[in-house]
């Protein structure tokens, strides 16, 4: 989608934390990501590299995105289901269609390092 | 080197502003839609079909949301509705912020309904809250029956679907029984709506439903 305005959000909350805990230096940004969030990580990482090198506190630091699968959790037996290749919101166990989604809409920037 | 934890969530600012709509609208009663497609899925042409049938029912106020044209807006405008147009330039979805700023425009205390038409794409107006009361989508039998499966989070949002362009059915390779199968899996909850936008057919039940959820929001204030 717009990931290149998503990663100026990010570079907009690093500089505002950077500057509060007296970091001059990010040397590396975890971001997480579910499936069911429109955001692709190989656009972030592109983003995050466009942004970066113009960015002195970012300069060389690294992007770790870690992908969090989709899980639903059943409303009627309770069992939680991860859907791989298909989204198909249906409880492997009793197979009733009322499931909630309780993984997979993530998008946050988990933590960073710097000096 | 010190590792500083955030959680910070990248649409956080956005669904702040999103909030402030929600309470901005409850305030006034006012129920709120969300109204997404693809480009050309009939979206404006179903609100001037919606106008029309409900004639005066319900005092209905839309925000348009387009790149660059007002052609939609002055669509809407005709049919005696009041409508703010808002031009992204560009930018792919609505965000609660430009709706915000709309809302202000309108005479809301005058207001039973509002619609929000988004910009014509599948993909990132479902990421953004604006504060609505429910997402309704649009998709068209000239699109194929496969988009609920290829744009799942949308259609996964939507509490009401609406099936456009019902009057070309024979003459597409739309398989009704595949999509309504599809659909069952990803959200068997919402109803769904067979309308044209072109002859009007399917309208009535369409207004139906939307005059029940008015007297709903009403109800629970």
């Amino acid at each position: 989608m717009h990931e290149l305005s998503l990663m100026q959000s990010v570079m907009d909350i690093l500089l505002e934390s950077a500057e509060q805990n007296n970091i001059c230096k990010i040397n590396k940004v975890k971001l997480v990501v579910g499936r069911f969030s429109m955001a692709l990580p190989d656009s972030l990482q592109f983003a995050f590299e466009a942004i970066a090198t113009s960015e002195p506190l970012l300069d060389g630091a690294f992007l770790e995105i870690e992908t969090r699968s989709i899980i639903c959790q059943c409303l009627e037996c309770g069992k939680k289901t991860e859907l791989e290749d298909s989204y198909q919101f249906v409880c492997s166990g009793c197979e009733s269609a009322k499931v909630e989604i309780i993984q997979g809409r993530e998008l946050y920037l988990d933590y960073y390092e710097g000096d | 080197m010190v590792q500083v934890r955030m959680e910070s969530n990248l649409l956080g600012a956005n669904d702040l502003l999103a909030r402030k709509n929600r309470n901005l609208f409850s305030r006034q009663n006012l129920l709120v839609i969300n109204l997404m497609s693809s480009p050309g899925s009939g979206k404006t042409t179903i609100l001037e079909k919606t106008i029309e049938n409900l004639d005066g029912k319900l005092s209905l106020g839309v925000i348009e949301g387009d790149l660059y044209t007002d052609n939609d807006a002055r669509r809407i405008e005709q049919k005696g509705v009041k409508v703010i147009q808002i031009n992204t330039e560009g930018a792919c979805h609505l965000d609660a912020g430009m709706v915000g700023k709309a809302y202000n425009e309108l005479p809301v205390d005058q207001l039973d309904l509002l619609f929000i038409e988004n910009v014509g794409n599948l993909v990132c107006p479902a990421e953004f809250d604006l504060g609505e009361d429910f997402k309704a989508v649009v998709i068209s039998t000239t699109e194929g029956n496969d988009k609920p499966l290829k744009y799942p989070l949308i259609f996964r949002e939507a509490k009401v679907i609406l099936l456009n362009k019902i009057d070309l059915l024979p003459y597409t390779n739309f398989n009704l029984q595949q999509f309504r199968e599809d659909l069952a899996q990803i959200n068997p909850t919402a109803p769904v709506f067979y309308v044209s936008g072109r002859t009007g057919e399917g309208i009535s039940d369409w207004n139906d439903w939307l005059l029940g959820e008015v007297r709903i929001k009403r109800a629970s204030s």
